[in-house]
């Protein structure tokens, strides 16, 4: 007898499962209630179980497939029975393969030429296999030639569409990709994970998006007591070396690092996945006279609080005379927007997508604070973080919060 | 016979045979014209009957020079070029049969006849009308021509082209070519290896022009322990065509130089059969070198006619010509196929040792300013060669050096033609000198050349 096997509802809000693996394997005989395989639901992993006996003639839908309630995942027939009608009266569930996360770029650093001691000796790049665009679920296609350069430059080859045989990605796709990136889609230099979305992930994504508008903002607020950053910033005045630092200086070149320790915050939504990203760069909220312009400083994680200082009052000052070019403007991965010179001692800012984050700050205020049990007077600020909950959960965004914190308190955490 | 058809094609060469074969395949009602033999140039006087000759060369040198030490000894040896003459003219034959058999395997109407274009997709041949629905496809290839402004015009006997040289019923004493190209090398080789007095004479500065440098001095050096003599940079100024025979001048740095020799064979350039095919009426442009005009589809200037092969310009190559072919019959079908990437044509000439190439060559690769890296490997160093007693040549991969990419291949082998597809299908697929080494290849070959010269250009061969 034929017995299909459907992807059932193993929850009550169950629309699709993705198959994690298969507990039976083609050809072995299977008993009504046996395990076949394991499926991730909405909510947790739930065992799919045989619903007739026979032996398990075919499975349609991989290892990482993800496939809709009520369509045909395998086949369960005896050995020579005929299952042609079973495969083609049900639609197959076909579906996406997915899985792991895939490395979409090399870290610059390893992508460099290695300084080669003769020009003989110059080998193009290691030799050693090296991670490159290697993808576990979904294949790329490219040409050895195109992976190089596009490891080289950090461009992601997912997002490049090949002109070669089958959809191959060549060398003129990726040069070409290189010229209309910054317009079509900004992508930030220095590289990226994408990680696919798991079933629980994509639960919370729609469930908050029907609760509060297409990106589901929560907000974390927290007081930073910043008599310390005051004097190291007195102190660093005082040299007279290089440009006046900000408070917003500092708190740029904190955030970043934070980024660096919290990369969950540094990402992007994009819609069937996380962008999370390698790199950080920062765009800054600048008021101008017809509106706000968001000025990026790339690669913040990398700069000294002198170069930070440096770019943004050039970018600012830039943004002003609204010169700035549209690559100067998009592809940040977090921002940050500060109201203290207006006196604003607390806000909530609104995302920027798709970014997941943006951090709100407030005026230095002096106020009474009670520190074990003494009264004092003490320079505190409020910072109030944007998150799109799709992306950053609360204890993922209180964590980076509590970062900036301590490093804003303990300005040496800097240089941890 | 119907007057009509999908696609009608002018010449039955190895770019219009090939595109009315792929043209079959594809459904399409294909009429193929040709006013001569099926196959064109390449099967009945170029490419098929030459190999012929130059394998009739090879086996001479061998027996001659190397066969006693490989421990055959054939006594006195005699040469009957009549029966090499005889061997290819029967390899031709087979092959143009060959072609008249393909155009019946796929349904192609061959119309024996000159045919010439009119407006509307009409093609006439000997009076009769025929119209092509979806496109005409010229592929009339080229011919022979004498320096008729030197005093050189082709008479067939004393100032001679390849179409006479294939049919000679002895070889002459003493022979001068015109022209050290491709054709002009191999036919030095074979009239050398049959006894004759080859003068080879080249106005550019090297013989075999268009390779690289290296390959051809490679080459230079095994004619001249071959008693070829080469003039390079010599420019024939004057020819005259005696009684017994004809006296060349030419011009070599500014010193006339007299070359006596029974014949001249003429192997500089071929001439476009463009002429009364009925271009201008059709409005079918040329540019300024006297090609058709054609687009990346080989489109003309004309709707519906499309020109391929050696009229559509350079390199002029059979290989280059059938895949142009097979693209027309594509597009005309209604297909999208992939644009031929003609800075990937292999180049080849089949003398002894082979001289092949593709890509750049490191000339090329100065003039551009490229940052590359040069890999050789030489078989004298390669087992399999020296088992042969052919170690003459080298494999040299020109490599960028950031990314390792195969700029260029040059060759110089006893079978350089087979071996440039490795770096063919390399530089296709866009590989770089490290997948051609991650290759394991088989050993002993020459083929080990190759992935040597890869490693070497990356400062790590192993044999030598």
């Amino acid at each position: 007898m034929v017995t299909k096997v459907l992807m059932e509802a193993l929850s009550p809000t169950m629309e699709e499962g993705k198959v994690l693996s298969w507990l039976k394997h083609e050809g072995d005989q299977v008993s009504d209630g046996d395990v076949l395989a394991e499926v991730e639901t909405d909510k947790a992993v739930m065992e799919l179980q045989a619903r007739g006996q026979g032996v398990l003639r075919q499975i349609l839908a991989g290892e990482g497939a993800t496939v809709e309630v009520g369509k045909l995942v395998a086949v369960i027939a005896d050995p020579d029975e005929d299952i042609s009608g079973a495969l083609g009266g049900t639609e197959a569930g076909a579906a996406r393969p997915s899985a792991k996360p895939e490395r979409a770029a090399e870290e610059p650093e390893t992508a460099e030429e290695p300084a080669a001691p003769t020009t003989r000796e110059a080998e193009p790049s290691p030799a050693e296999s090296q991670p490159t665009t290697e993808t576990s679920g979904r294949r790329i296609k490219a040409s050895p030639l195109a992976r190089r350069l596009a490891d080289e430059r950090g461009l992601d080859l997912s997002g490049v569409s090949g002109s070669g045989p089958g959809g191959r990605i060549i060398k003129r796709d990726v040069e070409s990709a290189e010229v209309t990136a910054p317009v079509a889609a900004p992508a930030p230099e220095g590289g990226y994970e994408d990680v696919e979305l798991t079933q629980i992930r994509k639960t919370i994504a729609k469930r908050l998006v029907q609760s509060i508008g297409p990106v589901p903002h929560f907000f974390l607020t927290t007081e930073v007591d910043m008599e310390r950053a005051w004097e190291a910033r007195a102190q660093l005045n005082a040299l007279e070396q290089g440009p006046r630092i900000s408070f917003n200086d500092i708190i740029l070149k904190v955030v970043a690092q934070a980024l660096v320790e919290h990369p969950a915050c540094n990402a992007w939504w994009m819609d069937d996945r996380i962008r999370y990203f390698r790199d950080v760069h920062l765009a800054v909220a600048v008021a101008v006279d017809e509106g706000l312009i968001t000025p990026v400083i790339r690669h913040a994680d990398r700069k000294s609080l002198r170069e930070i200082s440096a770019e943004l009052r050039e970018l600012a000052e830039r943004a002003r005379a609204r010169k700035l070019t549209p690559e100067e403007y998009t592809g940040g991965t977090f921002s940050v927007s500060n109201l203290g010179m207006f006196d604003i001692d607390q806000f909530t800012a609104v995302i920027n997508p798709p970014e997941a984050g943006i951090l709100a700050v407030g005026s230095i205020t002096e106020k009474p604070v009670v520190t074990d049990g003494d009264l004092e007077v003490r320079r505190r600020m409020r910072l109030t973080m944007s998150c799109d909950h799709r992306v950053i959960d609360g204890a993922t965004g209180a964590r980076f919060l509590q970062s900036v914190k301590l490093m804003l308190e303990n300005p040496l955490a800097l240089v941890w | 016979m119907s007057k009509t058809f999908d696609i009608i094609i002018l010449g039955g060469g190895p770019a219009g045979y090939v595109c009315a074969i792929r043209a079959g395949q594809l459904g399409l009602n294909t009429a193929l014209v040709e006013r001569g033999k099926l196959g064109g140039v390449c099967v009945n006087v170029g490419c098929i009957p030459s190999k012929a000759l130059l394998h009739s060369a090879y086996v001479a040198n061998l027996v001659q020079h190397d066969a006693k030490k490989l421990g055959v000894s054939v006594g006195d040896v005699s040469l009957d070029f009549a029966a090499a003459i005889k061997h290819s003219r029967q390899v031709s034959e087979q092959n143009s049969k060959g072609v008249g058999f393909l155009m019946k395997k796929h349904g192609v109407t061959v119309i024996e006849g000159s045919g010439t274009i009119g407006t509307g997709r009409t093609v006439t041949v000997d009076g009769t009308t025929y119209t092509a629905e979806k496109a005409v496809v010229l592929a009339t290839g080229t011919r022979v021509k004498g320096l008729p402004q030197v005093g050189l015009e082709l008479d067939g006997k004393t100032v001679i082209s390849t179409d006479e040289a294939l049919f000679l019923e002895k070889v002459p004493s003493s022979v001068a070519i015109v022209g050290a190209g491709a054709v002009g090398c191999e036919f030095a080789d074979i009239f050398n290896a049959f006894g004759a007095k080859v003068t080879l004479i080249e106005m550019l500065p090297q013989i075999l022009p268009l390779e690289d440098a290296e390959a051809a001095d490679a080459l230079r050096k095994v004619y001249k322990k071959r008693k070829i003599d080469m003039l390079v940079s010599a420019k024939v100024s004057k020819g005259v065509v005696g009684d017994d025979g004809v006296t060349i001048t030419v011009e070599v740095d500014g010193k006339a130089k007299e070359i006596k020799a029974d014949m001249v064979l003429m192997a500089a350039g071929r001439a476009l059969n463009l002429e009364d095919i009925g271009l201008e009426g059709a409005g079918v442009e040329r540019d300024e070198r006297g090609f058709v005009k054609v687009d990346e589809h080989l489109k003309t200037t004309a709707e519906g006619v499309y020109a391929i092969g050696d009229i559509a310009g350079p390199p002029m190559l059979a290989h280059k010509g059938s895949r142009e072919g097979v693209l027309v019959a594509e597009v005309v079908a209604g297909r999208a196929p992939h644009p031929i990437k003609y800075d990937n044509v292999p180049s080849v000439t089949y003398c002894h040792p082979e001289v092949a190439s593709i890509g750049l060559t490191e000339e090329q690769c100065k003039e551009q300013e490229l940052d590359y890296v040069v890999g050789r490997f030489p078989f004298s160093a390669n087992g399999r060669a020296r088992a042969a007693m052919e170690t003459d040549g080298f494999v040299k991969i020109i490599r960028g050096k950031r990314y390792g990419e195969i700029l260029g291949a040059h060759v110089v082998a006893s079978h350089a033609s087979e071996l440039i597809h490795e770096l063919a299908v390399a530089r296709e697929n866009e590989y770089t000198v490290e997948e051609i080494d991650l290759a394991v290849h088989a050993h002993p070959t020459l083929s080990e050349a190759v992935a040597e010269a890869a490693l070497d250009s990356l400062g790590r061969v192993l044999h030598t």
